[in-house]
C-alpha cells in the first residue's frame, strides 16, 4: 500500500503535495507531476463542494471536490431533491476496505 | 511515411460463451486466412493482439497457434480501446518500413478484467463504468435538457440496426418505450442504455501500398490518425464533453486532409446511450447541443450513417475486440460489402474507440 492507502486505511483523507512548488499532487503520487521534485503528505480539508450527483437504489453518490483540485466520488447522506451541484459538503468519514471509501454530510446538516 | 491499407478481416460472433482467450484470437484468425486471397503465413511480419485478458505472451501464442513466425510480436491493452491502439501500433511498424504486412487481432472474455481500473481509487467503491456513465448523464440532463426519451433512442436504434449485424450480440428490437421502462440501473440509468461486456474476437490484415493489392482488389486506406490521454483517473474528467476524443479527432481530420462534413458513415463508442450524444457533437458530426435531435433523425429516417453494426450497445462489446471490430464494419462499408447494413456511396468513413470515461480516444479516418 502507499501512503495515500495506508492513510486512508486508518481514517485520513491526505494528498501529495509538491515539496518544491507546493502544488497539489492528485492523484496522490510518490513525485511532483510537474516538476518531479519529492511530495509531502498533509491531511485534505474536509469542506467540499458537489460537482455531481445521482442515486443508486436508495443511495446518493456524487463527484466532491476539495480544494478546487482533488476530486473523488463517494456516498451522500442526503435526498436526492435536497442537493444541487455547487452544494457544499463535508468529509464525514472515509475508509479503505478493500475499495476505497468516501461519505459526505450536507454542511448545514449534521 | 509509407501508405496502410486494411487488405483483410474476420470476426467472430459476440456472444455470453465463456471461451479461451487463444480461441477467440484464434477464430478471428482464422477467417482472416480463409478470405483473403494470396494470404501465407510467411507473407505476415508482424502479429499485435489487443486484449485486456490477464494471459501473457498472447502474440506469440496466437502467432504459433497459426503457424506464423512474425518479426514482430506483442500484446497491447488500453481498456476499452486497446483495439484500435493496436491497430496504431501496427500502421506505425507498416509506415515506418519496419514491418510489412501485420495481423491484427483483438479478443476479450465475458467478465474480463478491463472494466475496473483499480489503480484509480478517487472513484471510491463507485468503480465500475455505470458510475462515471450516470454522472455524465445527469450532467448532461442538466446542462442540454436531454430526456430519458432522446437518450432511449440512441439505444433503440442501436438495437435495430444490430438485428443486420450476424455477429452482434443482441438481435432484439426494443421500442423506446421498453427501454425507458427497462430497469433502472441508477436513477439516470436503464440497462437498456448499457453496452454489455461480452466475450468476441475480430481481426484486421493491415499491408503498405506495394502489397495491397495482392491481397484485395479494394484496400481501404487509413488516412487519418489522432490519439489523445488527458488522464486515467476518471474524476479529472469534464462531464459534457469528451474532450479527448475532441482533440483526436481534429487530429485524424487534419492527419487525413478532409473534414466532418466529408464523413459519410462512422462507428463510434456508444458504451452508454449519452456517449454517443456526446461523441456526434465532439467528433463534429452534429453541432454543439444538436446531438440528440441529430440522432432523433437518424433513427426515424433509418438512416444507418451511425454505428451500422448496432455499435456497442447492440454489437457488444468484448473490450480488446472493440475497435477492431469497428474498423472491419467501416472497411466493409467502404467496400461496398455490408449487405443488410450497406449505405449507399460510402467513400469515407470515422471509428472512435475511447477508454475509461473519454479520460482518452482514438478517431481513425479510412478511404477506399
Amino acid at each position: 500500500m502507499n501512503k495515500f492507502e495506508t492513510e486512508l486505511k486508518a481514517g485520513n483523507f491526505v494528498t501529495s503535495e509538491c515539496s518544491y512548488c507546493k502544488k497539489i499532487v492528485w492523484p496522490p503520487s510518490d513525485y511532483c507531476d510537474n516538476c518531479f521534485k519529492h511530495v509531502n503528505w498533509r491531511k485534505v480539508s474536509t469542506d467540499g463542494t458537489i460537482i455531481e450527483l445521482s442515486k443508486e437504489e436508495d443511495d446518493v453518490f456524487c463527484i466532491t471536490e476539495f480544494e478546487n483540485k482533488i476530486r473523488v466520488m463517494g456516498k451522500l447522506n442526503a435526498r436526492i431533491d435536497m442537493v444541487k451541484p455547487g452544494q457544499t459538503v463535508k468529509l464525514s468519514k472515509c475508509s479503505l476496505d478493500g475499495k476505497s471509501n468516501f461519505f459526505f454530510n450536507l454542511e448545514n446538516s449534521q | 511515411m509509407k501508405k496502410v491499407a486494411v487488405v483483410g478481416y474476420g470476426n467472430t460472433k459476440f456472444t455470453k460463451n465463456e471461451l479461451p482467450i487463444e480461441s477467440l484470437l484464434l477464430e478471428s484468425t482464422k477467417q482472416v486466412f480463409d478470405t483473403t486471397k494470396n494470404l501465407s503465413q510467411d507473407l505476415i511480419d508482424g502479429v499485435i493482439v489487443s486484449t485486456n485478458d490477464n494471459s501473457k505472451y498472447l502474440g506469440a501464442i496466437l502467432s504459433e497457434l497459426s503457424g506464423i513466425k512474425p518479426k514482430i510480436s506483442h500484446t497491447v491493452e488500453h481498456l476499452c480501446s486497446s483495439g484500435s491502439s493496436a491497430v496504431i501500433s501496427g500502421f506505425s511498424y507498416i509506415a515506418s518500413g519496419l514491418a510489412d504486412t501485420v495481423l491484427v487481432t483483438g479478443a476479450d472474455k465475458i467478465g474480463n478484467p478491463g472494466q475496473i481500473l483499480e489503480w484509480d481509487k478517487s472513484r471510491g467503491e463507485y468503480d465500475r463504468p455505470i458510475y462515471w456513465a450516470s454522472m455524465f448523464t445527469k450532467a448532461h440532463k442538466r446542462q442540454f435538457s436531454t430526456t430519458d426519451e432522446e437518450l432511449a433512442i440512441v439505444s433503440a436504434k442501436n438495437h435495430k440496426q444490430a438485428m443486420d449485424n450476424p455477429n452482434a450480440y443482441s438481435h432484439k428490437p426494443y421500442t423506446i418505450s421498453e427501454i425507458m421502462n427497462s430497469k433502472n440501473v441508477t436513477d439516470d440509468l436503464r440497462i437498456l442504455d448499457c453496452s454489455y461486456s461480452c466475450s468476441g474476437s475480430s481481426s484486421i490484415l493491415l499491408t503498405s501500398e506495394e502489397n495491397a493489392k495482392k491481397f484485395t482488389d479494394e484496400p481501404i486506406w487509413i488516412s487519418g490518425i489522432g490519439q489523445k490521454t488527458n488522464s486515467a483517473s476518471f474524476t479529472k474528467n469534464e462531464l459534457t464533453t469528451l474532450s479527448s476524443t475532441v482533440t483526436a479527432a481534429n487530429d485524424a481530420y487534419k492527419m487525413a486532409k478532409t473534414n466532418p462534413q466529408e464523413i459519410d458513415i462512422a462507428e463510434i463508442h456508444d458504451a452508454f446511450s449519452v456517449c454517443e450524444l456526446m461523441a456526434v457533437e465532439d467528433l463534429s458530426l452534429a453541432k454543439k447541443n444538436t446531438g440528440a435531435s441529430y440522432v432523433r433523425n437518424l433513427f426515424n429516417t433509418e438512416n444507418r450513417k451511425i454505428n451500422p453494426r448496432g455499435g456497442l450497445i447492440g454489437a457488444g462489446h468484448p473490450l480488446g475486440a472493440t475497435g477492431i471490430a469497428q474498423i472491419v464494419e467501416i472497411t466493409q462499408q467502404l467496400q461496398n460489402n455490408a449487405e443488410k447494413r450497406q449505405i449507399s456511396n460510402a467513400k469515407k468513413g470515422l471509428m472512435h474507440n475511447m477508454s475509461a470515461a473519454a479520460t482518452s480516444s482514438t478517431v481513425l479516418v479510412l478511404e477506399s
